[in-house]
């Protein structure tokens, strides 16, 4: 199984009880609120964590996208991976962002992609998303046109990449006289391309299909959905005629290991209580609107989720529970994989060791004991 | 006054269109909220003209073809729709999201139209003076900011749903984003052609609009060559609801008036 450490780096130092007079932790939520001093520290903290990640013996490190929020501090994530490049050596960088949508011009990300595998020398791994449906309020572009504009900008990306350039690329929403991507990419024919998802079908359609056998992460969902979503893809691949690659299955989760369970839950409870319920704090208009999924992927999407996006509180005990956050003693923490993959064929784990207010003290013990304690087992 | 209705197809898009009264024909075009039931300002106009009621492409019951894509197609699909029904004389009249595209129509073609309504028009913005944000309000928020008066949201609001016309609502609401996401509500290029539209026009606008500012009423004013202005006090964004008889009678005034 590939390991790779996945960071949000939220805003921790928020002010919870003004940020929560506002409609959301994102797009509407004042900046004011953000102090330029405290997040430099964040940073700081944040990128020395990751770099440790390379000494602990994990396959790659992962940053995120996302825009116009106190969730996370990387709007831009090639400016992290580009920070982490120049302080590690061998260690694989995912970038689990671009959203491809909502840029005006796609050569730019096949561009700085490029650019960070070359500095690289070939240890970037390419996410390819569209954006969480907030992104749409806080840019204007149309979620009406999300997909459209994904397979538009996917498509550019791939050919400026792997075709001679210049050739011309003509679309419905791009259209580009002269596409000649400098740098070529490091990696032949192109970086590796990951898809994280929350799981909706016309992405699992899209990214099972033989052309690509692009691996699907499936983030922030109970451990029900992860396996349905899964095992989604997995019969999308054979209705295709072919057997998937444990490598083409990803799960992200925040995950918390302690001595034991109770100290474990003791630890992480409030941290992971922050995340879904203060950064993600969003309203199902923002976090879905129209056109971002389809209509019945929309009518879909209202009857299964509550973790995300509604209103009522979720407990950590819940979200212990449902499996969408693991949290335990070593031997809770490895059954919960194990079962995982038994029931899905999970080849690629995505643990989020910092999550919510979690401190660094407290992230830094979780990700050595895991580490310590399950890596050995999981690289079994 | 029971509306006939029935389907009618312009090359391959189905629509559904509503009918009622007898007289001088009249085009109304339906806002973003899509067609619910026959209004009573609907009635009231009926009682002399023939009011014709199509369901817009990507609403209701319509067809929702993917080439409409914009506020201008939807004006090219309703001239072929006039064409189609071989008519030549015809009054427009449109609410929100339906006056933005009578305007884009009236802009394109004049010679069918004897005359322009707008009430609480998109289509164009004031710089500095924000449309509502429609799509990050919540449903009940929405609801409460088409109204002035409270009451009316309540009533709204308090009437149950079936599974059928949350579908349908759902289907409008995707068919509103296409439509009026980016930019937000107006086309850049509309003002500078509003004078092409050279018809009387009438522009009916609430004077406590949250949803369409009525600052914007005077920009409308000023760039139609022929348009008269008639603000409703103590009202919203559906004067033919809220203040259904002063809108009545302000547009019936009007269509008499304008009736060549």
């Amino acid at each position: 199984m590939k390991l790779i450490s996945f960071h949000l780096m939220p805003y921790r130092p928020l002010d919870f009880a003004e940020a929560a007079k506002h409609r959301s932790t994102w797009v509407v939520l004042p900046n004011r609120l953000y102090d330029p001093v405290k997040g430099a520290e964040e940073y700081a903290a944040y990128i020395d964590f990751l770099v440790d990640c390379e000494r602990l013996g994990f396959d790659g490190i992962g940053v995120n996208e996302h825009h116009q929020n106190a969730y996370g501090l990387m709007p831009a994530p090639n400016l992290i991976a580009s920070a982490l490049i120049q302080r590690t050596k061998t260690i694989k960088i995912a970038v689990l962002g671009r959203a491809l949508p909502i840029v005006n011009h796609p050569v730019f990300i096949a561009e700085e992609y490029a650019m960070l595998d070359n500095l690289s020398k070939g240890r970037i791994i390419c996410g390819f998303v569209r954006g969480i449906g907030a992104e749409y309020h806080s840019t204007g572009v149309n979620p009406y046109f999300s997909h459209e504009r994904f397979h538009e900008a996917h498509d550019i990306i791939l050919r400026a990449w792997t075709e001679p350039g210049p050739f011309a690329y003509e679309g419905q929403h791009f259209n580009i006289r002269y596409v000649n991507c400098w740098p070529r990419p490091y990696q032949q024919p192109h970086p590796p391309i990951w898809i994280p998802s929350q799981g909706s079908s016309e992405t699992v359609a899209w990214a099972a299909h033989p052309d690509r056998k692009y691996p699907f992460l499936v983030t922030f969902s109970s451990a029900e959905l992860v396996t349905r979503y899964l095992t989604g893809y997995r019969e999308q691949a054979r209705e295709y005629g072919y057997e998937p690659a444990d490598s083409q299955f990803g799960w992200a989760c925040p995950l918390y290991v302690a001595e034991t369970d109770e100290r474990a839950r003791q630890e992480a409870g409030h941290a992971v209580e922050t995340l879904f319920n203060n950064f993600l704090r969003m309203t199902m208009e923002m976090l879905v609107p129209p056109g971002y999924t389809s209509l019945q992927s929309m009518k879909n999407f209202f009857k299964l989720r509550t973790a995300v996006g509604g209103r009522s509180f979720v407990s950590a005990d819940y979200l212990i529970e449902s499996g969408t956050a693991v949290i335990g003693s070593v031997k809770t923490v490895r059954d919960r994989i194990e079962a995982m993959r038994d029931r899905t064929g999970l080849g690629i784990l995505l643990p989020m060791f910092q999550f919510g207010v979690l401190p660094d003290e407290l992230a830094r013990r979780n990700v050595e004991l895991f580490a310590s304690e399950i890596m050995p087992y999981l690289k079994k | 006054m029971p509306a006939q209705s029935s389907t009618v197809k312009i090359g391959e898009v189905a629509v559904r269109v509503h009918r009622a009264g007898q007289g001088p024909k009249l085009l109304f075009l339906h806002g973003a909220g899509g067609y619910a039931q026959w209004l009573p300002f609907l009635d009231a106009l009926a009682d002399g003209y023939e009011v014709i009621l199509p369901e817009h492409p990507g609403f209701g019951a319509s067809d929702d073809p993917d080439w409409i894509r914009s506020v201008p197609d939807l004006a090219m699909f309703y001239l072929d729709f006039l064409e189609h029904e071989g008519i030549r004389e015809i009054h427009l009249v449109g609410h929100s999201l339906g006056g933005w595209i009578a305007a884009e129509i009236a802009v394109r073609d004049r010679s069918r139209f004897k005359s322009l309504t707008l009430i609480a028009p998109a289509g164009i913005r004031v710089r500095g003076v924000l449309a509502g944000d429609t799509f990050i309000w919540s449903h009940e928020e929405a609801v409460r900011n088409l109204f002035h008066d409270e009451t009316f949201a309540a009533a709204l609001l308090a009437l149950p749903l079936s599974e059928a016309q949350q579908d349908v609502m759902l289907k409008n609401r995707f068919a509103a984003t296409k439509l009026g996401w980016q930019p937000r509500w107006f086309n850049p290029d509309l003002e500078k052609w509003l004078h092409r539209a050279k018809l009387p026009a009438l522009i009916v606008w609430g004077a406590q609009d949250k949803v369409m500012p009525p600052e914007y009423a005077a920009l409308w004013q000023e760039r139609l060559p022929d348009a008269r202005l008639v603000i409703i006090e103590e009202c919203g964004h559906l004067p033919h609801v809220e203040k259904e008889a002063a809108t009545s009678r302000a547009v019936r005034e009007f269509l008499k008036g304008a009736a060549r």
